[in-house]
C-alpha cells in the first residue's frame, strides 16, 4: 500500500537511470543514513561498536570487493584474504617508513598496491577459468601468507612477526575511541558502497557482467576479455586491500600473517554466497550474518537465562550456525540478497495480490 | 506457493528483527550492582584444535577460582566472581571476548590472561586504554617484562627468552661448558606464530656468541603435518632438538621423531610443550624426552588437598578428580593464584573492596611472594619466588628440566637462572622499538615509584 511507484513519472532519461527510482527507497536510504551517522553514535554501546560494527563494516567492504570480481565478473577467487594482507602490510609500512603521510593517502596507496598485487595473479584468469582458476588464486594466497611470515623486512623485523599500529590521526582529528573509529569506517565504506554500485551500473560493471554470463558472446560484441577481467581482478583487489588495511589499524591494531589466512578467504567467499552474488546490497547481509551471527548465538543461552558450559554453548554455536547456512542455502540459493529483493516485489503487491 | 513464500519472508524479517533487538538490548545498561566483588574475565578455549591443552589450564583456573571463595570466602571478605568466553585461540574472538566481559562485575574486569600468544599481542594494544592489566604467566611477549613501556603487562615467571636461554645453558652444560657448542647443530622446531617465533631472537644471538649452528623449523598451523620437517631433520641431524609446540603439534612431532628415529632424549621442549596430553598420544615413543618446566611441575600438594576437600567434594569442581595435579591443570592455577595474590596485594594499599584493574595493576607491580608466602599458600615446590618491581615486570626468571619416563614427569636438572647480561639489552632494544612504533611515553620508574 505504501510501497508503490504508482504515480512516480519519469521524464527525463536522468531520472529513469537514477540509482534509486522509487521515492520510498530514496526516503529509506535517507532515513538510514540518518540513522546509522546521527543517530546510532549516540545510542548503542562500546562492546557493539568494537565487536559487532566495527568488524561488520570492514568485512562489508571486503565482501563488496569480492563481490565485483565473483559475482559480477564471474572470475572465482580463493584468495582475497591474502589481497587483504597485501594492504594492511602496504600500510603499515607506508605509515611506518614515510610517517608525514596523511592516513587517507596511506588507505588508498595501500589500495593500489593491493590492486597491482591483485592484476599481477589475475592474469592467470586470460587463460583459465572456474575450479582452476579457484587453485590458482589459492595459489595467492599461500605465496603471500609465507612471504610476509618469512620475509622480515615487510614486519620491520618484529622477532615475533607480530606488527602492531599507532593510532590513526586524520587532520588532527585522531581515531581512537568506539565511535570515531566506527563513523569513520562509516564514511569510508559508505564512499566506497557508492562508488561500487555506479561502477556495476556503468560500462564497466556491463563489461564484467557480460563477461561472467557468457565470455565469448561478450567478445563477439566487442568487449575485450582481457580489460574486463583484469579491470575486475584490479578494482576488487583495491577494495579488499583498503578492507585489509581498515582491518589491521582499525580492528585489529596489531596483527600476524595469521590474521590473515585462508579461512579469511573462505569466509569473504561464505559472506557473498549466503549475501548474495552480483548484489552490493548482498555483501553488506552476508557480512552481518558471518559476523554477527555467531556472537549472537554465543551469548543467546545467557540472555535467555539458560546456563550451560562454556564447550557446550560453543559447540552448539556452531551446529546452528552451520544448519542456518544449509538453511538459507535450501531456501534461497541466491542469497539474503534476493529474499530482500522478494520481500519488496511483495509488498508491492500487498495487501492486494493478484 | 505464494503463501509458502510469504511465510517465508515473514519468517525471515522476524527473524533479522529480533536479532537487531537482541543487540541493541545487550548494549550498555549491565546492571552495575554495587555488590562485594571481584570479577575475573577467563579466556579458555574448550573447543578446537587446541583444546586438549586448554581445557585442564581453564579447569585448574576456574577451580582455584571457587577454591579461594569456598576456603577464604573470597579475597579480603570480597567474593570473586567469573564468566567464561571461550576464545577457540583465535585471535579475533579473543578480541571480541575481552570487549565483552571488560566491563562487567562492580569495578570491570579485574585481569585478562588469555593463554594465547596472538590473543596477547591483540590485548597489548587495548589492555592501556581501558586501564585492565594483562597478566600472562610463562608466555606472550618477552619485552614485555620491561615495565616501563609495557605498563599493563605482566609476564609473570618466565618469558620465553628465558626459556630459550635455560635451554642452551642446559644443553652447553651437559656439553661440558657453553664453548663446547661451538659448530654443534641445534634445531628450533616451532609453531609458525607469534608464540613459536618469540625465542628465535635469543637463540639467534646465543648462536652468534657460542658459534653453534641454529636451524629453524616452522611448522604451520596446527601442526599436524611435519613430514617435511622432520625429513630435514634426517638429512640435518641436528645435535639438538628444540620442540616450541602447543597442542597437537607436541605429540605429532614425537611421534615423527620415532618414525625419523631421532632420539627422543635429544629433544626438549619449552615448557608449552611439556605436558601429559603431549607426550601421552605418542606412547612409548615419548620416553626420554625433556622439557622446561614452568612454575608449576605435575603432582599435588597442599593447595591440592584443599581443592579436594573444599571444591571437589562438595561437587564444584570443574573437570574430573583424577586430573587435579596434572601439568596444564596446576599451571591454570598458578595462573589464577597469581591474579589473586596481586588483588590481594593491592588490597593492602587500596582497602578490601572491590578493586579496579588500576588499582589491581598497582599490587601486580608489587608483588612478593618469597618462600614462606609459597608455602603458606600451599604451592611449596611447584613455583619459585617472585618479586616484581617497575622496571622487572615478570619477578622470576628460573626453570628446571623434566624428563617423561613414560607414566609421569620428573624433575632431572637443578634449578637454572637465565643470563640477565644477555636479556636485558634484548628487552630493552626490543621495547624501545615498540614504544617508538605505537608512540608510547616511556615511564620514569623513579618518579613513579608511589603508583
Amino acid at each position: 500500500m505504501l510501497y508503490r511507484e504508482n504515480g512516480q513519472f519519469k521524464t527525463t532519461y536522468r531520472q529513469d537511470q537514477q540509482m534509486l527510482p522509487i521515492l520510498q527507497d530514496r526516503i529509506f536510504m535517507a532515513l538510514l543514513l540518518l540513522f546509522v551517522f546521527g543517530v546510532a553514535p549516540f545510542i548503542f554501546s562500546d562492546y557493539l561498536f568494537l565487536s559487532i560494527l566495527i568488524p561488520f563494516l570492514v568485512l562489508s567492504l571486503a565482501a563488496i570487493g569480492l563481490n565485483l570480481l565473483v559475482g559480477y565478473c564471474g572470475q572465482i577467487s580463493l584468495g582475497h584474504a591474502a589481497f587483504m594482507s597485501v594492504g594492511a602490510y602496504a600500510a603499515y609500512n607506508l605509515v611506518l617508513r614515510v610517517p608525514q603521510l596523511n592516513f587517507l593517502v596511506v588507505l588508498i596507496l595501500a589500495g593500489l598496491i593491493a590492486a597491482l598485487v591483485g592484476l599481477l595473479f589475475g592474469i592467470p584468469s586470460l587463460r583459465i577459468r572456474g575450479l582452476y582458476l579457484a587453485v590458482a588464486t589459492l595459489a595467492a594466497q599461500f605465496f603471500v601468507d609465507w612471504t610476509f611470515a618469512r620475509v622480515k623486512w615487510f614486519t620491520n623485523y618484529a622477532p615475533s612477526g607480530s606488527v602492531s599500529t599507532a593510532t590513526i590521526d586524520i587532520f588532527g582529528w585522531t581515531v581512537d575511541t568506539p565511535v570515531r573509529k566506527y563513523l569513520f569506517l562509516l564514511a569510508v565504506v559508505t564512499v566506497f558502497a557508492l562508488v561500487a554500485k555506479n561502477l556495476v551500473r556503468g560500462h564497466m560493471g556491463r563489461a564484467w557482467m557480460a563477461m561472467r554470463d557468457m565470455d565469448v558472446a561478450a567478445e563477439v560484441i566487442g568487449i575485450r576479455p582481457v580489460y574486463a577481467k583484469l579491470t575486475a581482478f584490479g578494482v576488487s583487489s583495491f577494495y579488499v586491500g583498503v578492507a585489509g588495511a581498515l582491518w589491521g589499524f582499525v580492528y585489529l591494531g596489531s596483527w600476524e600473517p595469521l590474521a590473515f589466512d585462508i579461512n579469511l578467504s573462505l569466509n569473504l567467499l561464505f559472506m557473498i554466497i549466503i549475501g548474495g552474488m552480483g548484489s552490493i546490497l548482498g555483501s553488506f547481509f552476508g557480512a552481518f550474518f558471518i559476523v554477527a551471527l555467531p556472537i549472537l548465538l554465543n551469548q543467546a543461552p545467557e540472555w535467555l537465562g539458560i546456563h550451560l558450559s562454556t564447550a557446550m554453548v560453543s559447540n552448539l554455536e556452531a551446529m546452528i550456525f552451520g544448519s542456518l547456512i544449509i538453511f538459507f542455502l535450501i531456501v534461497e540459493p541466491q542469497g539474503l540478497a534476493r529474499l530482500w529483493a522478494i520481500g519488496k516485489e511483495k509488498l508491492r503487491l500487498w495487501p492486494f495480490p493478484h | 506457493m505464494k503463501l509458502v513464500e510469504r511465510m517465508r519472508v515473514l519468517a525471515v524479517s522476524a527473524g533479522a528483527v529480533a536479532a537487531i533487538m537482541a543487540v541493541a538490548a545487550s548494549g550498555p545498561v549491565q546492571a552495575q550492582s554495587k555488590a562485594k566483588e571481584q570479577f575475573f574475565p577467563v579466556l579458555p578455549y574448550r573447543t578446537g584444535a587446541y583444546a586438549p591443552n586448554g581445557v585442564p589450564w581453564a579447569n585448574g583456573y576456574v577451580d582455584y577460582l571457587k577454591l579461594v571463595n569456598a576456603r577464604d570466602g573470597g579475597i579480603g571478605g570480597v567474593k570473586i566472581t567469573y564468566e567464561e568466553c571461550e576464545t577457540g585461540y583465535d585471535t579475533a574472538r579473543g578480541v571480541e571476548c575481552y570487549e565483552r566481559l571488560k566491563g562487567k562485575g562492580p569495578t570491570g574486569a579485574t585481569l585478562f590472561q588469555p593463554l594465547s600468544t596472538g590473543i596477547t599481542f591483540a590485548l597489548t594494544d587495548k589492555a592501556p586504554g581501558d586501564k585492565v592489566p594483562l597478566v600472562t604467566a610463562g608466555y606472550g611477549r618477552a619485552d614485555a617484562v620491561d615495565g616501563t613501556v609495557f605498563k599493563w603487562n605482566f609476564p609473570l615467571g618466565g618469558t620465553y627468552w628465558d626459556a630459550a636461554d635455560i635451554l642452551v645453558q642446559h644443553v652447553g652444560k651437559i656439553e661440558g661448558g657453553l664453548d663446547k657448542l661451538k659448530g654443534k647443530k641445534i634445531a628450533l622446531v616451532y609453531h609458525d606464530s607469534p608464540y613459536g617465533k618469540e625465542p628465535i631472537p635469543l637463540l639467534q644471538l646465543r648462536a652468534k656468541m657460542h658459534g653453534f649452528n641454529l636451524l629453524l623449523l616452522p611448522v604451520t598451523h596446527p601442526g599436524v603435518e611435519q613430514k617435511a620437517t622432520w625429513l630435514q631433520i634426517r638429512q640435518q641431524r641436528p645435535d639438538y632438538v628444540f620442540l616450541w609446540g602447543w597442542g597437537v603439534m607436541n605429540s605429532a612431532a614425537l611421534k615423527e621423531a620415532v618414525a625419523t628415529g631421532y632420539p627422543r632424549d635429544k629433544m626438549y621442549g619449552v615448557w608449552w610443550s611439556g605436558a601429559e596430553p603431549d607426550v601421552i598420544p605418542a606412547g612409548d615413543g615419548a620416553k626420554g624426552y625433556h622439557a622446561l618446566v614452568f612454575l608449576a611441575p605435575a603432582g599435588q600438594g597442599q593447595v591440592h588437598k584443599d581443592m579436594i576437600k573444599y571444591v571437589y567434594d562438595k561437587g564444584q569442581g570443574t573437570g574430573k578428580k583424577e586430573e587435579i595435579g596434572e601439568v596444564l591443570y596446576n599451571r591454570g592455577m598458578v595462573s589464577a593464584m597469581l591474579g589473586v595474590e596481586g588483588v590481594k596485594r593491592a588490597q593492602f594499599k587500596y582497602g578490601k573492596k572491590p578493586l579496579t584493574g588500576e588499582q589491581v595493576r598497582w599490587g601486580l607491580e608489587n608483588l612478593a611472594l618469597d618462600a614462606a608466602a609459597i608455602k603458606k599458600l600451599g604451592f611449596e615446590g611447584f613455583m619459585d619466588p617472585i618479586q616484581t618491581t617497575c622496571v622487572d615486570h615478570e619477578g622470576s626468571h628460573s626453570s628446571r628440566i623434566e624428563t617423561w619416563d613414560g607414566k609421569k614427569w620428573n624433575i632431572t636438572s637443578g634449578t637454572y637462572e637465565s643470563d640477565s647480561q644477555i636479556i636485558k639489552p634484548l628487552i630493552k632494544e626490543s621495547a624501545a622499538k615498540y614504544a617508538a612504533e605505537k608512540k608510547i611515553p616511556v615511564r620514569d620508574c623513579a618518579k613513579d615509584a608511589s603508583n
